[in-house]
């Protein structure tokens, strides 16, 4: 076994290299660049946490300014709502008015329209008894040969129509 | 032939100065360059590249910067997970440890020796692994003792021990504690050596069997083939649960000296 046979010839020329090149390894490689490489390690952890915060923050503003919009849209929307409706019973209160007035005015002329139809109807009445009394004093001349005065025959064509 | 078929298991372990470096000397003791050293340095090397190529610190990283915050990441947690939030400090020592197993647990494992090269397994020598261990053995006394002062040796006498077995409970809870930096060393001495000899033998089979013919390649050559496929995949993973297992249990220890109980 070499380790051992060579033991007494090689200790001290292992010891040394090994102390010497393990010494640079660890303070060149092991105290100069690991702590390097482990502050870019940190430091790109520190930039994720730091960017989900901000990515955080910004999702709650996000959230908050929409939820101030939606409590302004329905503000507008019932405001919108009420001017709506206002301009409808509006609307409505005026068609009423207009058509109540029409009502009036129909109304009216029918009334004289109806009044003028029945003071025809009478007239025309009144007329039709004369020319029938007269007719009928013509008749009752002519027939019997009795002078009957339009006057006279007026009640039996009365009673007649 | 017969030299041929002389393959020696252990032979890969071998420590072989190189660049003509066999005497040099620091204070008396030779400290020459060996092939051990060169794959220290190249698993250093490549560990070094490996880091730096994700450190180009995009907000939205790369395959190579994925793949390097993955690794700090797992140390990171694992940290975090036994020691808590003061384990974070412990992340430079443990990431260097885990890493440098890790890279010279799976460059030794290279088939480079198609090439030419010589793979070495650095982790594969318990003197290696030993100072490893030493290391993090050292930092839990200093970090216990620093914080704690004397009474980390309460770390020996747990919870709820009745007084009369406290002087029993204290020298059977030091041995346990003593025995740590063996056991953290030797066990990734071991995984790796026992991998790498078996690897060995395995293809020493191969070979010996196809020289004596036919037949014997079909009974012994064929199916160690098919068994290595499988035991290097299983030294790959073998590779990163040690270098794993080295690293949690180190910060377990840790734990140990930062929290006491």
């Amino acid at each position: 076994m070499p380790q051992i046979e060579q033991l007494a010839a090689t200790y001290s020329s292992q010891i040394f290299w090994l102390l010497l090149i393990f010494g640079l390894v660890f303070f060149i490689v092991g105290k100069g660049m690991v702590p390097k490489v482990m502050d870019t390690v940190a430091l790109r952890d520190k930039q994720i946490s730091d960017d989900l915060a901000a990515a955080e923050a910004a999702r709650n503003k996000a959230d908050a300014e929409e939820a101030a919009w939606r409590e302004r849209e329905n503000a507008n929307r019932a405001e919108a709502q009420a001017l709506i409706a206002k301009a409808k019973a509006e609307a409505a209160a005026s068609t009423e008015k207009k058509l109540a007035a029409a009502q009036t005015g129909i109304d009216a002329r029918l009334t004289e329209a109806e009044a003028r139809i029945a003071e025809a109807r009478a007239s025309a009445a009144a007329e039709i008894e004369e020319v029938a009394s007269e007719a009928a004093a013509d008749i009752v001349k002519r027939l019997a040969g009795i002078e009957v005065s339009a006057a006279e025959a007026r009640p039996a064509v009365k009673e007649a129509m | 032939m017969a030299t041929e078929a002389k393959v020696d298991p252990m032979h890969q372990f071998t420590i072989q100065p190189m660049f003509g470096t066999d005497h040099l000397e620091l204070l008396g003791y030779n400290i020459a360059i060996t092939n051990s050293t060169v794959w220290m340095a190249i698993s250093a090397l490549a560990l070094w590249a490996f880091v730096f190529g994700g450190m180009k610190r995009q907000l939205v990283p790369g395959r190579w910067q994925m793949a390097v915050e993955s690794f700090t990441g797992l140390i990171d947690d694992m940290l975090e997970a036994n020691i808590g939030k003061n384990g974070r400090k412990y992340v430079p020592y443990i990431f260097s440890l885990f890493m440098f197993i890790l890279f010279g647990n799976i460059l030794g494992l290279l088939p480079l020796g198609v090439i030419g090269l010589h793979p070495f397994t650095f982790t594969s020598h318990f003197t290696v692994t030993g100072i490893l261990a030493i290391i993090s053995f050292g930092i839990v006394l200093i970090v216990g003792f620093a914080k704690h002062k004397l009474h980390f040796f309460s770390l020996f006498v747990p919870h709820g021990t009745p007084v009369p077995m406290i002087p029993i409970i204290f020298v059977v809870e030091m041995i346990s504690f003593m025995v740590r930096p063996f056991s953290l060393g030797l066990r990734l001495f071991v995984a790796m050596m026992a991998g790498h000899v078996l690897l060995e033998v395995l293809s020493s089979f191969v070979i010996g069997s196809s020289n004596a013919g036919m037949q014997y390649f079909a009974i012994a050559g064929i199916p160690s083939f098919i068994l290595m496929i499988g035991i290097c995949a299983l030294e790959i993973l073998v590779a990163g649960i040690q270098a794993y297992v080295f690293a949690l249990l180190t910060s377990v220890y840790l734990n140990d000296a930062e929290n006491l109980h």
